[in-house]
């Protein structure tokens, strides 16, 4: 659809101009938005969803492929450019997996061969601790089954270049592999997160204050080997709560890491 | 003055995005009035009236508010005139599948709850039928995958409305909704205006006043259920 996707900066809630000027959104990148409440960032990404000409409340512009006017792409609902993953969605369907997932490719023009059912029950099954099957009803799965069905739908099924993630729950599915699976499909990412494991995994973080981008943020190596760390301290936490639920007494020997 | 009608079913969400979408077009000077139409009470003008508007209330009471917006709309019109406004926004509850509040050179919204909508989409009636634009709420609560779905099911049954999703609770949506109001086109009277849908009127004798039951007392169009169609089942 394109490549990339420019952000010229307007002005903040004062009316001053906003402190970064320009900013490139890439595919195959994961972007946080990282600021207090109030502080615009869903602003940001409605401006960015109806590509914003300049005459908003911010006065951004939204440009694509380095500088072209994206006349075309606005308004409709088939040419929308954000799909949204956020911790309180639910499916809500009476139906099996199967019977949904083939009906849904139906509906979004996609050729219904088998395989691609396949492929999302097997990206999900990848992400979610607990199995998927085909004919679960998808109303019983239960939270991290149907994060993990819900992304691996949107990597594989999703028509938009960009992503938006509202915080995703930590429970039940591997959030370093979901990541990976999102910005592997070729998409921009954006991640609204207060969680800091969540958080580092933007290669940028845009800070936002006061209504306007005020700070671009490099996730520098240490950041990165912090992200490492929190990751295998939240794998730990993981296994505790395994253990816990399975109803084990947890000892020296379980070997947690700690 | 330029008219919208938003109409949808009770607690779907109007009032939410309606209200942030207001917040935005004010930052342009628009000047907006909003009349809130309900059956029995409705607590809305207090939320509007934080943004320091014209708001008006009208209760319909025992007739269906679609009707009685009908009745009232050029007098809601004219009130909004006078005071002063350029945009009036009408928010009327959407409760009877069988009626649509729409007028034809109106901006027609309507606005449905995904959560409660997504699984019978093919009984939302005139209302969707009808619309300029079809809102889709609570989309926080919903998979995309499933909204998809959804969308498709509305294309179907109105191929030319515009359809966008709104979230009520962070706003989002609200700056699109409110390009497509401050682009709306504007009048100076809508005498003589039509509504898009033709409403069933009153036409037994419960519809006005009668409350025995039996054959006798039954006046007018009587539509009889038709027994010979239920399951094979029986306990005799
Ligand atoms: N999760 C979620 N809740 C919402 C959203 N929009 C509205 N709500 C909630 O839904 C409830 C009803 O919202 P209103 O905006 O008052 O609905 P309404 O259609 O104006 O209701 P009536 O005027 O009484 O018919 C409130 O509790 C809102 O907070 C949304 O996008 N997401
Ligand atoms: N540059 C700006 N100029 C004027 N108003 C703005 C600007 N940026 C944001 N706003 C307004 O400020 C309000 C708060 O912004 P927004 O909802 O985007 O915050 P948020 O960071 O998403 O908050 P939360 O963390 O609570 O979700 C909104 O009404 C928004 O329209
Ligand atoms: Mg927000
Ligand atoms: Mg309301
Ligand atoms: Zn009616």
């Amino acid at each position: 659809m394109f490549k990339n996707l420019l952000i010229i900066g307007g002005q903040d809630k004062n009316e001053n101009r906003e402190l970064i000027g320009e900013l490139y959104l890439e595919k195959g990148k994961i972007y946080t938005i990282v600021g207090p409440t109030g502080s615009g960032k869903t602003q940001l990404i409605e401006d960015i969803e109806c590509l914003s000409d300049g005459f908003g409340l911010t006065k951004r512009k939204i440009l694509i492929d380095d500088g072209i006017s994206p006349q075309h792409l606005r308004s409709s609902y088939q040419n929308r450019l954000v799909s949204h993953l956020s911790q309180n969605m639910h499916f809500i369907l009476d139906m099996s997996v199967i019977n949904f997932l083939k009906m849904r490719l139906k509906c979004t023009n996609f050729p219904d061969d088998i395989k691609s059912v396949e492929k999302i029950l097997e990206y999900a099954n990848e992400l979610s601790g607990e199995k998927i099957l085909g004919h679960f009803s998808l109303t019983t799965l239960s939270g991290g089954q149907s994060r993990a069905l819900m992304i691996a739908d949107v990597a594989i099924n999703g028509t938009t270049p960009i992503i938006l993630i509202d915080e995703i729950e930590n429970a039940g599915i591997d959030r370093l592999r979901a990541m990976k699976i999102l910005v592997d499909s070729d998409k921009i990412v954006l991640v609204v997160t207060h969680d800091p494991l969540l958080a580092l995994y933007g290669h940028k973080r845009i800070v936002m204050k006061n209504g306007g981008i005020s700070k671009i943020i490099n996730r520098n190596p240490y950041e990165l080997s912090l992200l490492k760390q929190l990751h295998s301290i939240n794998k730990v936490t993981e296994t505790i709560r395994d253990d816990l639920r399975r109803g084990k007494q947890l000892e020296k020997e379980c070997f947690y890491g700690l | 003055m330029k008219l919208v009608i938003a109409a949808g079913p009770p607690a779907s969400g109007k009032t939410s995005i309606l209200f942030k979408t207001i917040k935005y077009l004010k930052g342009f000077n628009a000047k907006i009035a909003v009349a809130k139409l309900d059956c029995l009470t409705s607590d809305d003008e207090r939320v509007y009236e934080a943004l320091n508007i014209p708001v008006i209330t009208g209760l319909s009471e025992n007739l269906c508010p679609d009707h009685f917006l009908a009745i009232n709309i050029i007098e809601i019109f004219n009130w909004a005139k006078k005071s002063g406004a350029d945009y009036l926004i009408v928010e009327t509850a959407g409760l009877c599948n069988r009626c649509a509040p729409f007028i034809d050179r109106a901006l027609n919204i309507c606005l449905i709850d995904c959560l409660s909508s997504i699984k019978v989409p093919k009984k939302l009636g005139p209302i969707v039928t009808t619309s300029d634009i079809i809102l889709i709420s609570k989309v926080d609560m919903v998979s995309q995958a499933e909204r998809e779905v959804f969308v498709y099911n509305l294309i179907q049954l109105n191929p030319t409305a515009q359809i966008l999703e709104v979230n009520g609770l962070s706003g989002f949506g609200s700056q699109r909704v409110g390009n497509i109001i401050l682009n709306s086109p504007s009048y100076d009277s809508i005498d003589g205006d039509i509504l898009r849908h033709s409403m069933p009127s009153a036409t037994c004798s419960y519809c006005v006043g009668e409350i025995r039951i039996g054959g006798m007392y039954q006046q007018g169009i009587i539509n009889k259920m038709d027994f010979s169609k239920g399951s094979d089942f029986s306990y005799v």
